[in-house]
């Protein structure tokens, strides 16, 4: 499916931390997860997802380190920091409000009554 | 099959040339290079064990990886730092743009040389006026600094909107000076003489960033051009003045007195000349600067600290810190906005990737120190007030010490957090630029606002 530029923009950096919060991982790691977990329907460029990652790096959400991989190769591994937890914290509190009330209203307009009786809002 | 057998695809050669190609751009380093090259390497891996052939992986792992100049736009916009104009704005110099370029600035230096003398030798100084010699001070920043904003709207092909904007303000700004009816040696034409080239250095600015004060990291790169600008600038006086002195002597020892042709002529066309001079090399030859620049900085961060440490102690030990006297405000207030030059430099000459160390606990030391002087200059301005009641430079100096310590205030506060790891070091940046419009605000105030207030005295 194609993203909207603004939506993609939006969603990479909760992505991105969400990912991350499992433990460090590396650039080509963090695209493969993404691609699973949307089971493939979510494909970024590649290449853009290192700058992004080196502005949450700048905002201090990210901390950086080289490492060598079984490959041999140098390899860089990004982590969360303090900070970058609690604002993927603040940012999944803010995503789940919105796809609440997002499910809610298209639950509301295919079914206008069923979803009081089932009882979520009462 | 029949045809000949293809040879055998080299990736190492082509990762190499394509590599080659990624460390074109200038905002892309060496490191970056490893990494992206890493994730290419990882796909094509991938891809082979999936059963494609070398070439195929190749292929889709560099597409996959998206066209590279969007890529090296995307990591310009992060490290605005590394690459300053080159990626975005033009191309690397090549064949005849670069001789057209030397053309227009030296068009425009000639320029303001000459514009320095238009009005001597067609008499519009009204000599005859009392305060004729104070027609060349006052508008000193109009003759020379729209001739740097001509250059940047002329390399970053502003077109129409740009040309609008530079004459406009000057144009406003010259009728601010001049057009209002000062009194002779008024205190409020002094201080619209200081604060004019404030606001006109951020036209330059909006003419500077391409794109009119939009992009963030185009705002730290003027700050950065700003800084790097007064050391060329510096440098270039050294040698005129050097160059100018020993050319006296010569003539002088041959029977020739020429002191009155440097003062004339020499002096007030080298200094408005080397401005355009001084904006083309930062702009050509900024590599030069970029390692020594951070440099000086680091040199002169400590010293500052230690002078204004001294100062605190000395006010604080004598009791002098609450009935300054007005030269040694003035001085105060000087002292502070070159701290406040420095502090904007230092920010925008640091690597926001790195992580806080000792150089960044001295930056706010300063910024304490800074801010402590702002407060006892404040408590000296405020007993003034009331002892003297309102005047224009007690005005001013008010404002301009209340915007300091708002805006130190944030540098301290940001400071703080970056160093005990609250935040990254980009809400210092942020801090820093949105600052900026404030300062000019507040300079345009003094210069149109002001002198009808206190009646042009």
């Amino acid at each position: 499916m194609n993203l909207s530029k603004d939506l993609m923009a939006a969603s990479s950096t909760p992505l991105v931390l969400g990912i991350l919060a499992d433990g460090e991982s590396y650039g080509y790691d963090i695209a493969k997860k993404v691609e699973q977990l949307s089971g493939g329907a979510l494909n970024w460029t590649d290449g853009m997802l290192y700058p992004l990652l080196h502005r949450l790096e700048q905002q201090g959400f990210l901390e950086a380190r080289w490492r060598v991989a079984e490959s041999g190769r140098k390899r860089k591994y990004y982590a969360l920091t303090d900070l970058g937890k609690r604002s993927l914290r603040e940012q999944q509190q803010q995503w789940q409000l919105i796809t609440q009330t997002l499910s809610r209203i298209w639950n509301n307009t295919q079914q206008p009554a069923g979803a009081l009786r089932d009882g979520h809002f009462a | 099959m029949a045809t000949s057998p293809e040879k055998p695809f080299n990736s190492d050669a082509q990762i190499a040339a394509w590599r080659q190609y990624l460390e074109q751009h200038r905002a892309i380093t060496a490191v970056d290079a490893d990494e992206l090259e890493d994730h290419l390497r990882a796909d094509m891996e991938r891809l082979q064990q999936g059963g494609l052939s070398a070439d195929e992986a190749f292929l889709i792992a560099s597409k996959r990886l998206g066209k590279l100049d969007s890529v090296a736009r995307e990591y310009a916009e992060v490290h605005s730092r590394r690459l300053w104009q080159h990626l975005v704005y033009s191309q690397p110099e090549q064949g005849h743009g670069w001789y057209r370029e030397l053309f227009v600035v030296l068009v425009l230096a000639i320029a303001a040389a000459i514009a320095i003398k238009l009005p001597d030798l067609t008499g519009w100084v009204p000599y005859n006026d009392n305060y004729a010699d104070l027609f060349y001070p006052q508008n000193l920043a109009l003759f020379g600094l729209p001739f740097i904003g001509a250059y940047f709207v002329i390399k970053r092909q502003l077109g129409l909107h740009g040309w609008l904007l530079l004459s406009g303000a000057s144009l406003l700004l010259s009728l601010a000076v001049n057009a209002y009816p000062f009194v002779d040696y008024a205190d409020t034409l002094m201080l619209s003489a200081i604060h004019v080239p404030i606001a006109l250095w951020f036209v330059i600015g909006m003419c500077y960033t391409g794109n009119f004060w939009q992009s963030q990291s185009r705002r730290m790169d003027f700050i950065r051009f700003s800084g790097e600008f007064a050391i060329y600038y510096v440098l270039i006086a050294l040698g005129g003045g050097v160059l100018t002195a020993v050319t006296i002597g010569l003539f002088s020892f041959i029977g020739f007195d020429i002191d009155v042709l440097v003062a004339t002529w020499i002096l007030p066309c080298g200094a408005m000349g080397a401005l355009v001079i001084a904006a083309y090399l930062v702009e050509a030859k900024q590599s030069l600067l970029e390692s020594m620049a951070p440099v000086l900085t680091r040199v002169f961060t400590p010293l500052f600290v230690i002078v204004l440490v001294t100062l605190i102690i000395t006010m604080l030990l004598t009791g002098q810190s609450f009935a300054l006297e007005r030269e040694v405000l003035i001085g105060l207030d000087i002292l502070l906005v070159v701290v406040l030059g420095l502090l904007l430099y230092g920010v925008s000459s640091r690597d926001p990737h790195r992580a806080p160390g000792l150089f960044d606990a001295l930056q706010w030391l300063l910024v304490s120190a800074a801010l402590l002087l702002d407060l006892i200059a404040l408590m000296a301005i405020s007993g003034r007030l009331f002892e003297f009641g309102f005047s224009a430079n007690r005005v001013a100096a008010l404002g301009e010490n209340l915007i300091l310590l708002f805006s130190l205030s944030g540098y301290a506060w940001h400071y703080w957090h970056f160093l005990r790891r609250k935040q990254g070091f980009n809400a210092l940046e942020q801090w820093q630029t949105a600052m900026i419009p404030v300062y000019v605000v507040w300079a345009l105030v003094v210069v149109i606002v002001l002198p009808p207030l206190f009646s042009f005295s």
